[in-house]
């Protein structure tokens, strides 16, 4: 049972990574965009510092949407998506599957470079952490969530710009939540843990609708 | 049975056929109430004086938005469930009748915020969701648009439906709690249980007619859809005799 | 005529709102009647060149059987 999910990890994670895979152009698209915040803003070190949460979270939820068409555009185009199906494995569980090994090729890059991007926005150590802890907890929901904007647009040609349409309202919680809770850790009266436990229960949510409603598109894509 | 017999098209235009018209003069009927109990019954408000006139057509407009939705969200099931041939049709008729209603929603309630609030936007939690569900709207919308074929397009859209109702009342409630996290409830309430039988009757007559508006035109557009789908299999079948012909001629 | 129903200091805005509604669902109705006036001749010029849907041929040789 174990051995087939095993494999397959291995197997999405190895062709992220290769050459080609194109998984670390996220990080390099986050520090652009983190690099071009000050240009839009000012270089005030205390508005960065303030800001800083917001844009980090901001610019790892464009490189997740960004790099959301890599998750079953590849498979479809050399048939292997097709084996899958026809492979008569529960298709969610393989879903959720590669989601976790796309997060682990393009989200989690994205978490382990956030705490040094976040020393070019002036963070304090504290922030540091919170934005960095909040982003492990709440990037697997957005490529969750984003499975099924790449489920349904993978038959189009150019469906990119338009995946990252339908997602964007879905990310919203997302957001909002991730935000607040690793500004909570800095400014005192605010709780961190209620922001940060509702973030939690989004990512665990989206497990669950993500790979069930994406696999139900894939299943309609293919017949 | 009824859901039934509305499952044959030809059936359902001719029923339609015969139910429109009469719709049709009640919701007429019910503007007119509604607009002469809007501007010659109700009474001004005394903080937001005739400004509140406004109110009878936001909130039946944001009603719309919300039951339109509901509408594609029972729809979709309709399609994924039971494969109701019709339902895809609802749903795809539906998309762009909620976008105008969302959109009427998010333009009133900007002009009414300008005298209010002296600002055309507020991030008010209200206001926000709407504008998110503006998007959602328009990006099923866009979804129908770019795949070809009508059933694959009406099954990708009803799941998209589907998971964009379980996830409003998320985004609804992490909407509210960001706004209570930044503003402290300061903008102007109108809803509660104190609301005045004399401005109540007329929010409820418009909203009445904005209801049978909604149906009237989601008629229409059905049969339009469903017209537009005659047309393609015919055009198909042209086309596939067009190059039958032409490969039998190609064979002598 | 604003001044027989006395909208106030912020007439212009309460009209501005009844008149956008009026622009928006009047682009909407207008549109869905164009389009089925579209569809509707367009479908009838296919049916003037001859194209028949499957279910109306089915019925044209049922009656054909019938008559002969």
């Amino acid at each position: 049972m174990s051995g087939w999910m095993g494999a397959l990890f291995l197997r999405e994670l190895r062709l992220s990574l290769r050459v080609g895979g194109g998984a670390l152009i996220g990080v390099l698209f986050f520090l652009a965009v983190i690099t071009v915040i000050p240009f839009g803003v000012g270089p005030d070190l205390n508005l960065l510092a303030l800001i800083g949460p917001a844009v980090l979270w901001i610019g790892a939820l464009l490189a997740t949407l960004l790099g959301l068409d890599r998750l079953f555009q590849a498979d479809r185009d050399d048939g292997s998506l097709d084996l899958m199906l026809m492979s008569g494995r529960p298709l969610e569980v393989l879903v959720l599957v590669k989601c976790l090994a796309h997060w682990a090729g393009t989200g989690l890059p994205l978490v382990l470079a956030a705490p040094v991007l976040s020393i070019f926005l002036n963070l304090e150590p504290l922030a540091i952490g919170a934005v960095a802890l909040t982003l492990l907890a709440g990037t697997p929901a957005l490529t969750l969530i984003g499975a099924i904007g790449a489920a349904l647009t993978v038959s189009l040609r150019r469906g990119g710009l338009l995946l990252a349409v339908l997602v964007v309202p879905f990310s919203i919680p997302v957001l909002i939540f991730g935000v607040s809770a690793s500004g909570a850790a800095v400014t005192e009266p605010t709780p961190f843990m209620t922001p940060f436990l509702l973030l939690c229960a989004l990512t665990l949510i989206s497990a669950v609708v993500g790979p069930v409603a994406a696999a139900m598109a894939l299943r309609f894509s293919s017949d | 049975m009824a859901i039934l017999d509305l499952a044959n098209p030809t059936r359902f235009l001719a029923l339609s056929a015969r139910l429109l018209p009469w719709l049709f003069a009640a919701c007429v009927v019910a503007f007119a109430a509604g607009l002469y109990m809007t501007f010659f019954v109700a009474p001004d408000d005394y903080q937001q004086g005739a400004t509140v006139k406004i109110m009878y057509l936001h909130v039946p407009a944001a009603w719309l938005a919300m039951m339109c939705y509901s509408v594609m969200a029972v729809s979709s099931l309709g399609t994924l469930i039971w494969k109701h041939p019709l339902a895809d049709v609802s749903a795809k008729a539906a998309a762009p009748i909620g976008a105008a209603f969302t959109l009427i929603s998010l333009i009133t309630g900007s002009l009414w915020g300008k005298p209010m609030w002296g600002t055309y936007w507020v991030w008010d939690a209200r206001l926000t969701s709407v504008l998110v569900l503006f998007i959602m709207y328009l990006g099923l919308i866009a979804l129908w648009r770019t795949i070809e074929d009508p059933i694959r397009a009406g099954k990708a859209a009803a799941v998209l439906t589907l998971v964009g109702a379980i996830n409003l009342p998320i985004i609804k409630f992490s909407v509210d709690w960001w706004n209570t996290l930044h503003q402290p409830a300061s903008v102007i309430r109108m809803d509660g249980p104190t609301i005045h039988p004399t401005i109540l009757w007329p929010l409820l007559v418009m909203a009445l007619a904005f209801t049978l508006l909604f149906f009237v035109m989601h008629l229409m557009a059905m049969r339009n859809e469903i017209l537009r789908r005659r047309l393609r299999t015919m055009q198909l079948q042209a086309a596939s005799a067009r190059v039958g012909v032409a490969t039998s001629q190609a064979a002598e | 005529m604003t001044d027989l129903l006395a909208l106030g200091p912020h007439a212009g805005f309460i009209v501005a709102c009844y008149l956008v509604t009026l622009g928006v669902i009047g682009a909407l109705f207008a549109w869905i009647l164009a389009d089925g006036a579209r569809l509707r001749a367009r479908l009838s010029a296919m049916e003037a060149q001859g194209v028949t849907r499957r279910s109306a041929r089915a019925r044209k040789s049922n009656a054909g059987e019938a008559g002969s």
